[in-house]
């Protein structure tokens, strides 16, 4: 039995070998900041399991984003055994800067050199013994995308646990800060805080703010004089000490690599130098990422509705009548053929017909982000982003954003400056998810059959620039002040693996299916229930308690074209979830209902006009209840999530007037 | 001579000098490889953030913030 930590810089492989060690199917992607959350794992080795937690990406093991001190807290409380520490072979010196932070936690370290393959394409030169000698910890090479190396990590990492702690090697930073470490490690023991005592030391003279205020807190501590005057003393310096820790860390990763790392004199010129001359140049950039974005969407369209969604509504009506067929077969009460042919079928089913269209939306991103493009994207936009007081970064966490928004208000804790973070949550819910995706899909299906493509790009679109507007309202009123500096690292391409496609597609289709299984399956009982009530009512009709609650909202939305008391009822369900938008809808308009019924409904209902004021409304108002709930948790106020949901909704409401209205005045119905 | 980061063109080499950058913009530099004394060569310096390759690795800075990145050009 044991722990096991790993640990390293963002994009150093870290969650592609977490993925070889356990066999588990984490998503990976080939830009920085994918795991912002400990994911945890198991592995056997000789009929023991050991537990593997995936810890954030991080340079560094400071206070300076909350990932880094998900982090650094996880390591120094003493919950993992051994931690791994994932080096990139391509950078070893910065990587090797984590490294000496590691060193000095007093924790067992073992070095998984990565990406030696890359290594050796660029000429670089290593010698992996002199490196574990000098550094006084293992190193074994590895290639976790090809799972090379990995029964070498294993075994070695298992070994380790049950060794002695090691000697290591112990930076100086020079006789002044050394002189102060020692005068303030005294006041501490081992039980002092949990934390080393030389740890605590060099941290209170690099000046971080988190130890500094742990310090604080303890009464004993503080109320000793000699120590608040050693930690004035320091404080005076702090600035100049940071910059010299820094300094000596970098000199003794220098002395580490002297002899185990060459570098050729002249940079091996990489297919990414090539492709980067192209892709992220300065005028055609932005127009090339424009391009790939509407690719993305006409694809989706082409392959997910015109080759595979025929053939889906083929099945699901199949499987609809076999299942009614069945339950009359064995008996079944007539409540419960009108519940499952009404409201499962009716319901869930509108939107598993959905689903290639899901996969090939997911393998594109999929693709995109494994090729390292996404980098891209946001240096690409950071020129615009910062002209709106936001920053590149934000938009990563938009783009995560399009597969769910709950992954994409987490995405923003990489963002260092509480104005950007919040600024980024808050937009976070207008960028168009996979749910609401299926919601464009069946008014597109009903109006605009021959220009899916393009309707889908116009929504997507339309949501992110609403998110821009937005976020520059924001930092002109409620978060004024700088937006942090960008510094990205930009990762070399890498040819997408079909297991990391293959993981993503599974990853949110899994999920959607979940989904439909719990909250949408939950939405659509409440809602049958309250469609048949009270007794004697017809079904899904305006005298049934869903038409009641649905008569008395719709009046709001008559401004904005739609308002009927089913458009009202399935807006009000989709905050819920937003699947169950479409799934209302199925229930209230087609009662049995596979998906052609549905839409021919629709057409009846809506005119294309208000089809499109309708999907601006569902693109852009309030949340769902998962993402709510998130925008709560990390931004840990009631107040904020209350004004997500207000802001949005009025946001929503107030863009589907306008459209409705202004096409009315220009001659569109 | 010392220059800042942003006034270099592509392709041009140099050494990191100083950073006048906010104290935790400097320290995330330090800890991404920009430390004093740090060879780099500028990969594009055209417009928006200037990208930097360091030890083999790219890396885009925010113009704002090459400005406050002092340099010295090397040969």
């Amino acid at each position: 039995m044991g722990t096991i930590a790993l640990v390293g810089n963002p994009n150093s492989g870290k969650t592609t070998l977490f993925n070889a060690l356990t066999g588990s199917n984490q998503h990976v992607g080939n830009w920085p900041g994918v795991t912002v959350e400990k994911k945890e794992g198991k592995f056997k080795y000789n009929g023991n399991i050991y537990n593997i937690v995936d810890l954030p990406g991080t340079y560094s093991l400071g206070a300076f984003s909350e990932d880094e001190i998900v982090a650094r807290d996880f390591i120094l409380r003493g919950n993992s055994d051994v931690v791994i520490n994932v080096v990139d072979a391509t950078n070893i010196e910065r990587n090797l800067y984590l490294t000496t932070q590691l060193l000095e936690m007093g924790v067992k370290v073992i070095i998984a050199l990565n990406m030696i393959d890359e290594a050796k394409a660029k000429n670089i030169q290593l010698g992996i013994k002199a490196l574990s000698k000098k550094l006084g910890v293992p190193v074994v090479p590895t290639v976790a995308s090809k799972r090379k190396g990995i029964d070498e990590l294993i075994k070695e990492t298992v070994g380790l646990i049950d060794e002695k702690m090691s000697l290591k090697p112990t930076i100086s930073y020079g006789d002044k800060i050394d002189g102060e470490i020692k005068s303030i490690k005294r006041f501490f023991t081992d039980k002092t805080l949990e934390y080393p005592p030389r740890w605590i030391a060099i941290k209170l003279i690099e000046g971080d703010q988190y130890v500094h205020d742990l310090v604080t807190e303890d009464k004993d501590l503080d109320s000793d004089n000699e120590f608040r005057d050693i930690l004035s003393r320091i404080k005076e310096n702090d600035e100049d000490y940071e910059l010299e820790i820094v300094n000596r860390r970098y000199e003794f990763v220098k002395d580490v690599t002297k002899a185990s790392v060459i570098r050729p004199k002249e940079a091996v010129k990489t297919i990414t130098d090539k492709m980067d001359k192209i892709l992220i140049h300065k005028y055609f950039g932005l127009p090339i990422f424009i391009l790939i974005m509407f690719a993305m969407f006409q694809l989706t369209f082409v392959i997910g509705e015109d080759l595979l969604g025929e053939m889906m509504v083929t099945v699901m009506d199949a499987l609809a009548y076999a299942i009614e067929i069945f339950l009359i077969n064995i008996n079944s009460p007539a409540w419960i053929i009108a519940f499952t042919t009404e409201g499962l079928i009716g319901g869930i089913g509108a939107i598993i017909e959905f689903i290639p269209l899901i996969v090939v939306l997911y393998m594109l991103l999929g693709i995109l982000e494994d090729s390292g493009y996404m980098a891209r994207a946001a240096y690409i936009m950071d020129n615009i982003m910062r002209k709106l007081g936001l920053q590149g970064k934000t938009f990563i966490s938009m783009i995560v954003g399009f597969g769910c928004n709950v992954p994409g208000v987490m995405a923003t804790r990489t963002l260092e400056s509480k104005k950007d973070r919040m600024i980024a949550i808050l937009i976070n819910p207008f960028m168009s998810c996979g749910a609401k995706l299926l919601i464009y899909l069946v008014f597109i299906a009903a109006f605009f059959p021959d220009s899916g493509g393009l309707v889908l790009f116009i929504m997507y679109f339309t949501g992110i620039l609403v998110a821009l507007i937005m976020g520059k309202v924001f930092s002109k009123t409620l978060f004024k002040g700088e937006s942090a500096d960008f510094i990205m690292e930009l990762p070399p391409y890498r040819k997408p693996t079909l297991r990391n496609v293959l993981r993503n597609i599974w990853d949110n289709v899994s999920e959607f299916l979940k989904r439909a299984g719990t909250i949408i399956f939950a939405v659509v009982a409440i809602l049958w229930v309250m469609a048949v009530l009270p007794v004697g009512v017809e079904p899904y009709g305006a005298e049934s308690v869903l038409g009641k609650i649905g008569l008395f909202i719709a009046p709001i939305f008559k401004p904005a074209g739609f308002g009927t008391w089913q458009a009202a009822v399935g807006l009000f369900s989709g905050i819920a979830a937003k699947e169950a938008v479409v799934t209302t809808l199925g229930m209230v308009y087609a009662g049995v209902g596979e998906g052609t019924e549905l839409i021919s409904a629709i057409q009846n209902a809506f005119t294309p006009l208000t089809s499109i004021s309708f999907m601006i409304m569902t693109l852009l108002y309030t949340p769902c209840a998962a993402t709510i709930a998130t925008i709560k948790k990390e931004t840990n106020s009631v107040k904020w999530a209350i004004f997500a949901m207000v802001y949005t909704f009025a946001i929503g409401w107030v863009m589907a007037v306008l459209i409705f209205q202004i096409g009315r005045l220009l001659g569109f119905n | 001579m010392n220059v800042s980061l942003a006034q270099l063109k592509s392709g041009e080499k140099g050494r990191v000098e100083r950073i006048h950058a906010r104290r935790c913009a400097a320290k995330r530099l330090y800890e991404m490889g920009f430390n004093i004394g740090a060879d780099f060569e500028v990969v594009k310096n055209d417009m928006g953030p200037v990208i930097v390759s360091l030890f083999g690795n790219n890396i885009a800075v925010g113009r704002c913030l090459a400005q406050k990145i002092i340099v010295k050009q090397s040969n």
